[in-house]
């Protein structure tokens, strides 16, 4: 149904499933492999309409080969648009290291998390202090601090995991959206480590000067974020296409299935929670260096939930929703600025229609999509491309 | 000692409100298997409407009435044009719809109502009575309890010796068998949502004037501590919401008074965890054969 790596799939049947291509990006993701079926027609087969066709070649390779095109389109877009913009271009590059993490979790493997945005806060507070305990002057002091902040989230993210494997539907949300209030009242708990309400700022070292003495700080984090969506999206389209994939579908769709199967199903949902926790400990770290500041209010339940929303737009079906997700997070807010500014309403009004027109409209798209078109904004494309694609095909015969 | 007195009191008092908004959560969840996260947004709504009327009037009573009124309203259409449609959905979709609901409901409540907080007055004195030295319960949290309790005699009457009460709980049980023996099982859902309407609605009316003031999110932490009230008594069972919000007010009120007031949300956090990972389907369930 959805093509995961955003290759149009034309070049073998699908279904044509070939045991040395599974293999090689398995070892080539480098996960810990579960114990997955010994029946592998029974896990194909649950995977059903969501699992990606089949294709020859070795998989990391080839989607290594479209990262590093689309790198270097990007840095060249980067010198191209306003700083503004750079900075944009930024935050959709963090939203991309939480979104496909996010989509694996609840659209691949079907858990609910609305507590992912306190997952973003570990990560965030953590790069805050160790850049604080380091000085913050050098490029590595940023590297290990952001790394810090990944392992910090992947640990939080591993003990709500394991909670959460024994937990279903609207029991799992509820105790991750509890997980999600609870940030502000860390904070101001321990306030005098998180500096409570304020927050805390932190230094960071500038551009390095051998990219030019006038590097714009923005480009430069623009590189810095979407250096970590291009990792992210890398090893995340791999690890879906791999046995792990499957087996997170197989859980997905049927859990008593998947443990005939002999799939160690909980072991698989913690490890899915483990996996979408590290994206979303990056993506937070990133947010952090994008601000150079973090504070409660950054990252309480708000956040949580439009993380939810941009993935349900965007479509679960694929990783590709998590691009589109993006684009709607960081485009809404400057769209409804411009949606007031072109009616050109009385100061009070336009002051009420501020900050809360785009959430009306993020609601009302929300209840929308989901009672009429489940499959996002990826689903619609796919389709509108594949009906293109048809025309195309059936007009010369 | 005194202390002690007075924070079970007051914690008691919180937890009858929770224990009225856990009891809205669980009678959506009988009748269609919904966890309605959009509680705390529609209650809001209705105590924005008692706010208008009461000023508009000046009478605090028929503010309450018309928060009644727009209640029942409220879950009736929101359970015709929308929760009907996820009924039969993965429980992701009727969750995302229901935050749908909340970011919608709190904007338009920003548009009319500013984001500012506003003040809502009590209509009794919420100055707590002393007796023979100990501080007691002020008349505002008798009228809470009041009004719970019977809340609680009318919601047990209604399902124990009413037809209507016997049809919904059929609906809720075995909807098949129901639709078979003439209910009108979507009726009986557009009910059960009106009843939930309407029992948040005065949750939120009891909670809102006391501390928190008159703002869209006013109600989401209180969303937190009744689910959590809910799944101590297990989401099934309304006596066990009461127990559970109980339970939970008593809790935090010692929380809060012990330890501090910023720590509550986290010993929400922490008395939710323990009771979902030792006891998932509450601390009152009875063993059940599952069903798969």
């Amino acid at each position: 149904m959805v093509d995961t790596n955003g290759v149009p799939s034309s070049a073998t049947a699908p279904g044509d499933a070939d045991s040395t291509e599974n293999t090689a990006s398995a070892e080539n993701t480098e996960t810990p492999r579960p114990a997955a079926s010994t029946v592998p027609g029974l896990v194909r087969r649950a995977g059903g309409a969501g699992a990606p066709p089949v294709r020859r070649g070795n998989t990391l390779l080839r989607h290594l080969l479209i990262a590093v095109v689309i790198g270097v389109v990007v840095v060249i877009a980067t010198y191209q648009i306003t700083p503004f913009r750079n900075y944009q271009l930024a935050t959709i590059g963090a939203y991309l290291c939480v979104l496909p993490g996010l989509i694996l979790l609840t659209g691949f493997n079907g858990q609910i998390s609305l507590g992912h945005g306190a997952l973003m806060a570990c990560g965030a507070y953590t790069v805050a202090l160790v850049q604080d305990a380091l000085g913050g002057e050098a490029q590595w002091h940023l590297l290990v601090s952001v790394l810090s902040g990944v392992a910090t989230a992947t640990v939080l993210g591993a003990v709500i995991g394991v909670a959460a494997a024994r937990l279903h539907g609207p029991y799992l949300a509820g105790a991750t959206l509890a997980v999600a209030a609870s940030v502000p009242a860390v904070t101001t708990t321990f306030d005098g480590l998180f500096g409570g309400d304020a927050g805390l700022s932190f230094a960071m070292a500038p551009a390095p000067e051998s990219l030019g003495l006038y590097f714009p700080f923005e480009r430069w984090q623009a590189w810095l974020a979407l250096l970590g969506a291009g990792v992210t999206m890398l090893l995340l389209t791999n690890l879906v296409r791999s046995r792990f994939g499957r087996t997170l579908r197989a859980v997905r769709d049927d859990e008593v299935a998947a443990s005939l199967a002999g799939i160690h199903v909980a072991r698989v949902q913690v490890l899915a929670f483990v996996v979408s926790a590290a994206g979303a400990g990056l993506g937070g770290a990133l947010f952090a260096v994008l601000a150079q500041s973090v504070s409660p209010g950054a990252y309480g339940l708000t956040l949580s939930l439009n993380l939810m929303l941009a993935i349900v737009l965007g479509g679960l079906g694929g990783l590709r929703g998590a691009l589109w997700g993006a684009i709607v997070l960081v485009a809404l807010q400057p769209l409804a600025d411009a949606a007031t500014r072109g009616f050109s309403f009385s100061p009070e009004v336009q002051q009420r229609l501020d900050g809360t027109l785009p959430l009306a409209v993020f609601g009302l798209a929300l209840i929308v999509v989901m009672t009429t078109a489940p499959g996002g904004i990826d689903g619609l494309v796919s389709r509108a491309t594949r009906r293109l694609g048809q025309l195309g095909r059936r007009s010369p015969r | 000692m005194d202390r002690f007195v007075f924070l079970t009191l007051d914690g008691l008092s919180k937890g009858a409100v929770y224990a009225a908004f856990a009891l809205a959560l669980v009678l959506i969840w009988r009748g269609t298997r919904v966890v309605n996260f959009a509680q705390g947004a529609m209650a809001v709504a209705t105590v924005y409407v008692a706010y208008s009327v009461s000023n508009a009037t000046d009478s605090y009573w028929l503010g309450f009435a018309a928060a009644i009124i727009a209640a029942a309203l409220l879950g009736a259409v929101i359970e015709v044009v929308v929760a009907r449609r996820v009924h039969d959905a993965p429980p992701l979709n009727a969750i995302v719809v229901a935050i749908g609901l909340v970011l919608l409901l709190q904007a338009v409540l920003g548009m009319i109502y500013t984001n500012e907080y506003l003040a809502f007055a009590a209509p009794f004195s919420e100055r707590a009575l002393t007796a023979g030295g100990l501080t007691l319960l002020s008349p505002y949290d008798l009228f809470v309890f009041a009004v719970v309790t019977v809340l609680l005699v009318l919601l047990t009457l209604l399902f124990t010796r009413t037809p209507l009460g016997l049809r919904m709980r059929a609906s809720a049980f075995a909807p098949e068998v129901s639709r078979l023996l003439g209910v009108d099982v979507a009726r009986m859902r557009t009910l059960g949502w009106v009843l939930a309407a309407v029992v948040g609605s005065l949750a939120g009316l009891l909670v809102i004037p006391t501390e928190l003031g008159l703002h869209p999110t006013a109600m989401d932490d209180i969303f937190v501590a009744a689910f959590t009230a809910a799944v101590v008594g297990g989401l099934d069972s309304p006596a066990g919401a009461v127990i559970g919000g109980l339970i939970v007010g008593v809790l935090l009120s010692y929380v809060g008074g012990y330890i501090r007031s910023d720590a509550t949300p986290l010993a929400v956090l922490a008395l939710l965890v323990v009771v979902l990972l030792v006891r998932p389907g509450g601390l009152f369930a009875v063993p059940q054969a599952r069903r798969v």
